[in-house]
């Protein structure tokens, strides 16, 4: 069956890598083809398309729960009737949503700069120079990705306690300024592809170590940099954890997106004396969610290298 | 992670092999000094955030804090002892480790059947991703509210889609049974960037292998299970140990679904290591007993992620070995 689609007399030429074009959108190859094609095929779309409702339901329900009454608001529907538009309005005015989201975008943009500048500068300084220690310190690096947060949460805290920041952004981002494994191996990647002449070049024409990694390395990096920059931006927003112990004891203002989310679950349970608005919980949850999809919206290219580059190189 | 330290070849100022041995030296001196100055940022962030603050985190373990006055009083082993002693403790580890046990096989099934469904797409295969990838994008706090009311027993979405099947609908977040099961539900409408990597790996496989075994008369499933599995290996490899990890510091959903309120009481099903590290350590101020939680959590999460190295060395295919 495979010998009539695949010419015997044609070998493809196999690459040296074994790597292929990246878009996923190329032809389906032959031997593929031949052999999932009939019923097969019909097979693989009902199950695409059904695992594509599994993934898109719940957010296209979000927006219509934010729309519905109370009563409704467990419903599965996904089409409100009647539309309460009114539920974005009272949200509006009776949580601090705005100041939420600017806390948020605010600590998030802090984090993701503070990180990608700093692992920038140590990630070229792993790719491009040679100095005792190097594979022992890198080592170092990798090894700090597998040490559970807990372990060093507490004394975290002591510390910015004993620095008198306590009580400000700092601790949600000032520790990027130190760099982060993670984000020091995805750079240094990046590094180690980029061609040694332009470098060398660069040598004779008389630019120094620092003028190396601004003028040069760091023009070319720039999309491994919009990557750090957007894994990081969404790290930040999701941190439910450093929230929780740097600012829950503030006034709710200055929540960040994800507490206030915390916030309004027990505002608005049944529970906690209030009266099971739900549909109010997911307008917040919405907005909350919003922009990260426009984050997504921009960057999906980045986000899916990036998490593909990890796992290559892991 | 095994391959750490690949042979790098040398910075640009080492390549110039004319240059006289003086002078030479002389440049490699600066070359070290520099990159140094490079890397000095994560050195003192290493030796503040991760090395001193183990150290520092290490010490209260033995000790007792007093909130009042800041003063730190040693006591030996006695947070250790208590921990052994804290039938909440066994609790949290108990949830949390049949929730990894539970989770970390279904992620990496469900992502490797996503990689293997998309990479088979043709056209259109962008778009399915893009929906695929959403769920990774919507914050963990919004999933767990979302998921709350879907999961609602009487009058959830989901459960009237069961019952609609005439399947039984269990109380998913209330019946101590099914907590879990519906955590794990959560994480798996979140699998993508797993999914990600899969689908890498399957790009990379040689598809003259395939073609190869299908001349010889070999069907879907053992083209899976023979070609497909063992090289991309490398990737389940990598999933299975960053997921893990990650299981065992489950704590945003549980948090957000059970804990959010100090005085209420929820389900000790639902009692992660986590969501009692934090109680600890930020409603008590136990930062000794909390500490000395971390340090177990470590020494656990250390050897769950060797035996996993060892047992993983066997079976894992590494290109570089051919």
């Amino acid at each position: 069956m495979a010998a009539t689609t695949t010419p015997l007399g044609a070998p493809r030429q196999v690459p040296a890598t074994p790597t292929r074009a990246r878009g996923v959108d190329e032809a389906t190859p032959v031997w593929r083809r031949s052999r999932f094609s009939g019923v097969g095929r019909v097979v693989r779309w009902v199950v695409l398309l059904a695992v594509t409702a599994l993934f898109l339901y719940p957010l296209l329900w979000l927006v219509a729960a934010s729309l519905k009454t109370r009563g409704q608001v467990f419903d599965n529907s996904l089409i409100p009737s009647p539309v309460r538009w009114d539920n974005w309005v009272t949200v509006w005015q009776e949580l601090p949503l705005l100041s939420w989201l600017t806390n948020s975008v605010s600590i998030a943009v802090l984090a993701a700069v503070a990180v990608a500048v700093s692992s920038s500068l140590v990630a070229f300084g792993f790719a491009w120079f040679r100095f005792p220690g190097r594979s022992l310190l890198f080592g170092l690096v990798l090894g700090t990705m597998m040490l559970p947060g807990a372990v060093t949460m507490i004394p975290t805290y002591l510390i910015w306690k004993e620095t008198g920041l306590l009580g400000t952004w700092v601790p949600l981002w000032g520790a990027n300024l130190f760099g982060s494994a993670f984000y020091i191996f995805l750079q240094r990647q990046f590094f180690l592809g980029l061609p040694r002449e332009i470098f060398e070049a660069a040598l004779i024409d008389g630019a120094g170590y620092w003028k190396q990694f601004w003028r040069i390395a760091m023009p070319l990096a720039v999309p491994s940099f919009v990557i750090v920059l957007l894994f990081e931006f969404q790290a930040s927003w999701n941190n439910l954890q450093s929230a929780l112990i740097y600012l829950n004891a503030g006034s709710v203002e200055q929540f960040t997106a994800p507490l206030g989310i915390a916030y309004a679950m027990t505002r608005y349970s049944p529970t906690a004396g209030g009266q099971g608005d739900y549909q109010y919980v997911m307008v917040a949850s919405l907005l909350v969610t919003l922009p990260m999809l426009a984050l997504f919206a921009f960057g999906q290219r980045y986000f899916v290298d990036g998490i593909a580059t990890t796992g290559r190189k892991g | 992670m095994t391959h750490v330290a690949p042979a790098v070849a040398g910075g640009p100022a080492t390549t110039t092999g004319t240059a006289a041995p003086p002078r030479r030296r002389r440049r490699l001196d600066r070359e070290a000094i520099a990159g140094y100055l490079f890397i000095s940022p994560w050195v003192v962030g290493f030796l503040v955030f991760t090395a001193g603050a183990m150290l520092w985190s290490l010490y209260i373990s033995f000790t007792r804090y007093n909130l009042a006055t800041g003063a730190t009083t040693p006591v030996g082993l006695d947070n250790y002892r208590e921990l052994l002693d804290d039938p909440r403790v066994a609790t949290a580890l108990g949830n949390t480790l049949f929730y990894a046990v539970l989770a970390v096989p279904l992620e990496i099934a469900f992502a490797l059947f996503l990689a293997v469904l998309l990479d088979r797409v043709g056209k259109g295969a962008g778009f399915f991703r893009t929906v695929f990838y959403l769920p990774k994008m919507t914050p963990a706090v919004a999933t767990a509210a979302i998921f709350f009311l879907l999961l609602n027993g009487s009058n959830g979405a989901i459960n009237r889609f069961l019952r609609s099947l005439g399947l039984p609908a269990p109380q998913w977040l209330v019946d101590p049974d099914w907590i879990k099961p519906s955590i794990v539900l959560m994480s798996l409408w979140a699998v993508s960037g797993t999914m990600v990597i899969f689908l890498a790996a399957l790009k990379s496989v040689p598809r003259e292998l395939y073609e190869v075994a299908t001349l010889d008369g070999a069907g879907p499933w053992r083209l899976f299970r023979h070609i497909t599995v063992p090289m991309i290996s490398g990737a389940i490899f990598f999933n299975t140990i960053v997921l893990t990890i990650a299981a065992f510091q489950i704590f945003d959903s549980a948090y957000l679904l059970f804990w959010r309120d100090q005085g209420s009481s929820a389900p000790d099903a639902s009692l992660f290591y986590a969501i009692y590290l934090f109680q600890q350590a930020f409603r008590q101020f136990n930062f000794g007993f909390a500490a000395a939680m971390a340090w177990l959590l470590f020494v656990i999460v250390m050897l769950v992620t060797v035996v996993q190295v060892r047992f993983g060395n066997r079976f894992v295919y590494y290109e570089a070995d051919r």
